[in-house]
């Protein structure tokens, strides 16, 4: 019999509730997250607007006026809370969904990859033992945001863990891949950022023409390959 | 034949009530920052609340009319003109084909909207037609305004002027609005992290006033103040946040999200603005002061109750003022 896990629900504005399972990076309680994510979304509850799961918590943005429509008495607040308390108890009810294993190409090539040789430096590494490291672990997407379609994965071998640049880049081509403490990501539009840059993917992680324009979900697992210049370029050109 | 851009103004975007349903892939809301100016301009020319309408900064842009259209003018005022003739914001206008907008002195507000009968016609991405300006979809081709567009109408419907000589006739009725915003400061709700500030700081945001600082626009606005402090330093893990969250950043100062705010931040969420009072916000600007005050989310929804309800009497009388107007 496990027992309940704490949780806490808190307001994220007067229009945004959130349900927080933890306060670390954790595989666990972001498949509970995603297990939360998964219920709520197929329940499609009227006046919720977007659900959005993060690390360790989830937010429900939803529309104040549609769901005091729809119940008199009572604040909206307090039904929501109750909502997400009663997602929360039975929380370890659910078993996790399978998760989509996603296989990105990645070229490790010093002109795409800025920062790796003085990450291998700063760990005593080769190059060749960072891409080692880099490719040879399944990365789990914990959440998607601060741009459209990056994807916040973790965690990356501890031989690897860099903090973020002390100055942050203004400008980062799409498709870089980089390292910030535990985490791992791909810039999916050119951002200005801070992560350690070790490479670059062919893919687009991010394209408006399509009808589901984000390359990754939150929650799909991810295992890296290396490539090299030639066809990364060739990758590029197709 | 419609509206072309003579000369584009600051950063001039078509816009509607938002992209909601995808902030779990990272793509933020947006839409119209002062979302009362969008539905009373809607509404003055007799349209539903979210239909596209062109949100204009100061300088905003000079229009040319290629055909005669309804419009009214809500949210900011930048002294228009037709033809040189002053016209009043919150009245139905019509312009006659051939005349020209455009925007003099910054009297007030940040942000002016534009609506015509119908609404624009404009690109959708997501089920919104508002501009992502860094992605560039939806809206006017993704982007905003520049020199020789040209945006229309959906439909094109025909109107005759009482006075043939007149190049603009300004329907007799103005939607009240001061109701609807707020003037002097803003309310918000506490946010998780509020209660790791030191009580000094808590008494800061109560007694102390914030100027929004030169690096704000539709993303977030950064506050000027005296700098807040935490209690401990809070190792923070990225989590959602709002339009109106008011994040603490590491100088001590906060940064208030507006539309087009990043979906997930990891900085501590000192409180919230409350929905009601964000198009109030939207019409402040860099240099502008306000004092904050702190509300129960019960009031906060009390708030938005009330203001929704002056907000629905008010469009429904600007549409049957209209529909009245147009058959006698």
């Amino acid at each position: 019999m496990l027992t309940p896990s704490p949780y806490r629900i808190y307001p994220c504005g007067d229009h945004a509730i959130t349900l927080e399972l933890g306060e670390v990076i954790d595989i666990a309680i972001n498949q509970k997250v995603m297990a939360v994510y998964h219920r709520l979304l197929s329940q499609k509850i009227t006046g919720v607007i977007d659900i959005i799961p993060a690390y360790s918590s989830l937010t429900l943005v939803y529309d104040v006026l549609t769901l005091a429509k729809k119940q008199a008495g009572g604040s909206v607040y307090e039904r929501m809370k109750q909502l997400l308390e009663k997602e929360a108890a039975s929380v370890n009810d659910t078993t996790n969904t399978l998760s989509p294993l996603v296989r990105i190409p990645v070229c490790y090539d010093a002109s795409l990859a800025p920062d790796l040789a003085s990450l291998a430096e700063t760990h005593q590494l080769s190059i060749e033992d960072v891409i080692a490291l880099h490719t040879g672990k399944t990365y789990r997407v914990y959440m998607i945001g601060f741009l459209p379609g990056f994807a916040y994965m973790g965690s990356v071998d501890e031989k690897i863990n860099t903090p973020r640049k002390p100055q942050p880049r203004t400008k980062v081509p799409a498709g870089s891949v980089g390292i910030a403490g535990e985490q791992t990501g791909i810039y999916p539009l050119d951002s200005p950022g801070g992560w350690q840059l070790i490479g670059q993917t062919p893919v687009k992680l991010f394209d408006t023409a399509n009808s589901n324009p984000c390359f990754l979900n939150p929650g799909d697992e991810v295992e890296f390959y290396a490539i090299s210049l030639t066809e990364f370029i060739k990758a590029k050109q197709s | 034949m419609s509206i072309h851009i003579n000369k584009p103004g600051l950063q001039d975007t078509l816009q509607d009530a938002g992209r909601y349903g995808y902030q779990h892939l990272g793509i933020n809301p947006g839409g119209a920052m002062d979302t009362i100016a969008m539905r009373i301009a809607n509404a003055l020319v007799g349209n539903e609340s979210n239909k596209t309408v062109l949100e204009m900064h100061f300088p905003a842009a000079t229009l040319l009319f290629e055909r005669t259209m309804l419009i009214a003018l809500a949210g900011a005022d930048f002294t228009a003109s037709v033809n040189g003739e002053e016209i009043p914001l919150l009245h139905p206008v019509l312009i006659r084909e051939g005349s020209v907008l455009q925007f003099g002195k910054k009297q007030k507000g940040s942000r002016i909207y534009l609506a015509t009968e119908s609404g624009f016609v404009a690109d959708d991405w997501l089920h919104s037609s508002s501009t992502h300006l860094s992605l560039k979809a939806g809206g006017y081709k993704g982007r905003a305004l520049r020199v020789n567009d040209r945006i229309q109408s959906v439909k094109e419907q025909p109107y005759d002027f009482t006075e043939k000589e007149h190049v603009f006739e300004i329907f007799p009725w103005q939607a009240k609005v001061t109701d609807l915003y707020t003037q002097d400061g803003f309310r918000f709700i506490p946010g998780n992290e509020f209660a790791l500030l030191s009580e000094s700081s808590k008494n800061l945001i109560a007694d102390t006033f914030f100027t929004i600082n030169r690096n704000s626009d539709r993303m977030g606005y950064r506050l000027q103040g005296e700098a807040l402090q935490l209690r401990l330093p809070k190792e923070m893990i990225s989590s959602a946040v709002t339009r109106g969250t008011m994040q603490l950043l590491p100088d001590g100062q906060m940064i208030i999200l507006m539309a087009d705010h990043q979906t997930t931040g990891g900085y501590p969420r000192v409180g919230h603005i409350i929905s009601a009072d964000i198009p109030s916000l939207a019409q402040m600007g860099p240099g502008d002061s306000f004092h904050l005050q702190s509300v129960t989310i019960e009031e906060a929804e009390a708030i938005l109750y009330r203001q929704e309800m002056n907000l629905q009497q008010l469009q429904n009388a600007c549409n049957f003022r209209l529909q009245q107007y147009l058959n006698s």
